[in-house]
């Protein structure tokens, strides 16, 4: 009963993490077809921007959830006009660039931090479960990601700038010619994406010890969940997040970590031959 | 026409071989023999993804599994044999083998652009992860520990084929090195001045145009890929001659997006593109290690950025067109557009 | 009587509840000239999409020549010695015209007689002085012409065009008129055409999808003049 319960837990909070990891990509992906190769290092500099200030004596929730997406955010935004802005509708070049963006903010935060390992704990105490013990934090990143999907949802569904937000997703140019500009859509998309994935950093970084490579262990399973997501934005995350979280923790109790996580990207690999038909086919339709 | 055909290629051969010849020459009186091996070796490297995406269209996010797996089976296969020449035929066969059989799963289930790079860098991660996790004493293969992390040290390095006890290393490996790079840049010339290499650029044009004349894209694409793969795979077994250790490295996301830096600074849809960004980066960031001001990778991200908003064709057709614009007052425009569609694009 | 080159028994396409191709019966004759023609969404390039490959019919079969070529690959249809140009121009745009040409003609002959073919059609197409030109600087009816060529070259024996003569001007269009009747000498073709000048310039037995369905089969004068066709088709159009 007890082990039953702690593997729901973990089994919720894979899929919680994961995603947690890919919501600012899938946003940014979803609205953009921009493929941000940097969303690691992003998600990195939230884990950094977090510590930093707490460091300077702000209240820990206080950092995780207003400065460091608040700062990411506006790295995002300053990425966007200087980089991405070029390059609207060259796919591959994009994914180029910011992996460029990628190597540069390595190279910068190990420039400004060192290349250690820095950390803060975790700020909600574990408990027991009968036999087991639980890590009380993995529930805080439960609820984040499931007050981050409703949230979403709402943005999209009930709001004025969710409605034009979606009319420029599916077709930008008739957004653009009933006199919103994509060009400013853009720039608010990649702004929330961006404070989405400093937001992720931020929380996870008490989970992990931060450097300033860690964001190359969050880009390829963002990237994954959210190409296998498929054409829908929030059903797509949500589903691919379940369905890998699922096999990589299934994959984790029955073997090892390293199995499960390979096994994430060996489910990931066979979904996509097996779905080919997915969101590019759709997108490139619009785009030729 | 076609004995025209002939002697331009043969003049392009002479001269290929006049320029390698001078430049094997005249090298180590600049750079260390040492550090030129491996610039030859990333030279290779770069030239295998020129060929597939540069040629071929097919964007590879992996290029580094190849070379990691091909270092790997020499490791490995020269601990067991204890001499160098099968393993290096080893390297190259099982590496284009893998290659071959991924490239089939990719193209015949008719993946593009991003899932492509999806798989890709997902083997490339797999590999990566799994190598890493054999650090226990019950991952051998015949007499070799992978060794996790650590790597597998200590294994054969090149040898006179026949002879195991005749080492070449040192200038001996720079000059072995350097001449297979030079066969292998005429085999690349000459595969794309066959039948095979125009098809497969027009299919880089246009899939469906090529379909639609009858040709299988599927079956072209994979046998391309698996060239690719096959030449990345020799970079790697002389990759590992060279540094005497194979390491889990090779096969990180590091490695593959500096092949691709390579590719993009050199010049896609070039020969020379690839080969001398490789070899011209490699040495940059040689030089920028012996300084700890700013940051090596800082760097390297700096130059993709750049490259891919003000100048995404590459140096080598940069400096072509530049070449001709100053030859003759008709090519004089042409720089002018690229630069303008760079911007705008 | 001559032999059957394209047959189509019960071919049905559906879209989710659309049904684009409907229970579509057609049968061609080897040289025989056909055109295809109807009101927008009446089912014609679905119909040619599922004919050349590019689509895989939900229901029915397709043969050529006797061989049930239903749910084969684009280029395995291609393969049979079938020249198919869709309806938007696809072309190698950063190849020159003899490249492209050259490509085409490579599928089926040796690398010499590939070569000697693609200098004929360049004659032909009155291409020369255009024949080191990439694709992407040329005019559209330089293009259009360019892949007819690419068709012609590979001397096929069932020739299917979407829409050739879109776009064209009156003289692109007579030179585009004269290759397909070259080419008839030995191939059969299939045209889908919006523009009823040149139908009525070229054709001699229509067929008019309506609906996803065949509505009528005749000779063009007796169409023209047919009721029900002008209602659904032309009638609008004037």
């Amino acid at each position: 009963m007890d082990i039953s319960f702690v593997i729901l837990v973990e089994m919720l909070y894979a899929v919680a993490s994961l995603v947690l990891i890919s919501a600012g990509l899938a946003v940014v992906f979803g609205m953009m077809k921009v493929i941000n190769l940097a969303h690691g290092e992003f998600m990195m500099m939230g884990g950094y921007a977090t510590i930093t200030a707490v460091g300077l004596g702000v209240n820990v929730f206080v950092a995780m959830l207003v400065i460091a997406p608040l700062i990411v955010g506006l790295i995002g935004l300053v990425v966007e006009r200087l980089v991405i802005r070029h390059l609207y509708g060259r796919l591959v070049d994009t994914m180029l660039a910011t992996w460029g963006l990628s190597l540069m903010f390595i190279g910068l935060a190990t420039m400004i931090f060192g290349n250690t390992t820095t950390g803060i704990s975790t700020p909600i105490a574990g408990f027991a479960v009968g036999d087991y013990q639980i890590n009380g934090y993995n529930f805080f990143i439960i609820v984040v990601a499931i007050l981050l999907v409703i949230a979403l949802y709402a943005l999209f569904r009930g709001t004025r700038a969710g409605l034009i937000a979606r009319g420029t997703m599916q077709r930008s140019d008739m957004a653009a010619a009933l006199g919103y500009s994509p060009d400013r859509i853009y720039m608010a998309t990649f702004f929330c994406g961006s404070a989405l994935s400093g937001l992720a950093g931020a929380i996870l970084a008490p989970l992990v010890g931060l450097v300033p490579t860690s964001g190359g262990a969050y880009i390829a399973k963002a990237f994954i969940t959210v190409i296998a997501g498929g054409p829908s934005l929030i059903a797509g995350l949500v589903s691919s997040a379940t369905t890998f979280g699922f096999v990589s923790q299934v994959f984790t109790f029955a073997i090892s970590p390293v199995i499960g996580e390979v096994a994430l990207l060996i489910a990931a690999v066979i979904l996509l031959r097996a779905m080919p038909q997915g969101i590019t086919s759709r997108f490139f339709r619009g785009k030729l | 026409m076609g004995g025209s055909a002939t002697r331009s290629a043969a003049r392009e051969v002479i001269l290929t071989l006049v320029v390698a010849a001078i430049l094997i020459a005249a090298m180590p009186l600049l750079i260390g023999t040492y550090t030129l091996t491996v610039l030859v070796i990333y030279g290779m490297l770069g030239l295998s993804l020129g060929l597939i995406w540069g040629f071929g269209g097919i964007l590879c996010f992996g290029q580094a599994a190849f070379f990691g797996l091909g270092a790997y089976i020499y490791a490995i296969s020269a601990v067991n044999i204890g001499e160098s020449t099968l393993p290096m035929i080893l390297a190259v066969l099982l590496t284009a083998g893998f290659a071959l059989l991924l490239g089939a799963m990719m193209f015949y289930g008719r993946l593009t652009d991003v899932y492509l790079g999806v798989i890709t860098l997902v083997v490339t991660l797999i590999l990566f992860k799994f190598i890493n996790s054999t650090a226990g004493p019950q991952y051998v293969i015949g007499e070799a520990r992978l060794g996790g992390f650590n790597g597998i040290p200590g294994f054969q390095t090149l040898n006179v084929p026949g002879d195991p006890g005749a080492y070449i290393w040192g200038d001996a490996l720079y000059y072995v090195c350097a001449v297979a790079l030079v066969i292998v840049f005429l085999l690349v010339t000459w595969l794309l001045r066959s039948s095979f290499g125009r098809i497969a650029v027009g299919i880089r044009e246009n899939e469906t145009r090529m379909a639609l004349m009858g040709y299988d894209v599927a079956a072209r694409k994979t046998v391309l890929f698996a060239i690719g793969a096959a030449i990345a795979g020799l970079a790697g077994a002389l990759f590992a001659s060279w540094a005497e250790i194979v390491t889990p490295t090779l096969f990180s996301l590091g490695q593959s997006a500096e092949i691709i830096i390579w590719c993009i600074v050199g010049g896609l849809g070039t020969r020379l593109g690839p080969v001398v960004g490789a070899a011209g980066l490699a040495y940059l960031e040689f030089v920028l290690g012996q300084q700890s001001m700013i940051d090596n990778t800082l760097i390297m991200g700096l130059v993709l950025v750049i490259f891919v908003l003000f100048l995404p064709r590459g140096l080598v057709p940069a400096i072509a067109s530049l070449w001709q614009g100053s030859v003759g007052a008709f090519g004089r425009r042409r720089p002018v557009r690229r630069m303008r569609r760079a911007r705008h694009g | 009587m001559a032999e059957t080159v394209l047959e189509t028994a019960g071919l049905t396409m559906r879209f989710g509840g659309v049904t684009a191709s409907d229970n579509v019966d057609f049968k061609l004759k080897a040289r025989e000239l056909r055109c295809l023609i109807g009101p927008n969404g009446a089912g014609k390039s679905t119909f040619f999409k599922c004919v050349t490959g590019l689509l895989t019919p939900t229901e029915g079969h397709v043969f050529m020549r006797g061989q049930d070529v239903t749910g084969w690959l684009p280029h395995q249809v291609a393969s049979l010695g079938v020249g198919i140009k869709t309806q938007t121009p696809n072309v190698m745009d950063a190849l020159d015209v003899h490249e492209n040409i050259w490509l085409a003609a490579r599928r089926f002959f040796d690398v010499s007689e590939a070569r000697a073919r693609t200098a004929d059609m360049i004659d032909r197409l009155a291409l020369g002085p255009i024949a080191r030109t990439e694709l992407g600087r040329l005019a559209h009816g330089e293009r259009q012409r360019v892949e007819l060529g690419l068709v012609a070259v590979a001397d096929p024996w069932l020739v299917l065009l979407d829409e050739p003569a879109a776009g064209l001007s009156a003289a692109d269009v007579d030179r585009m008129t004269a290759i397909i009747h070259e080419m008839r000498r030995s191939a059969a073709v299939v045209i889908v055409e919006h523009d009823m000048q040149f139908i009525r310039s070229i054709a001699e037995v229509v067929t008019v999808f309506h609906q996803g369905a065949v509505l009528m089969e005749d000779h063009v004068d007796r169409v023209m003049t047919d009721e029900t066709v002008r209602r659904v088709y032309l009638g609008k159009k004037a």
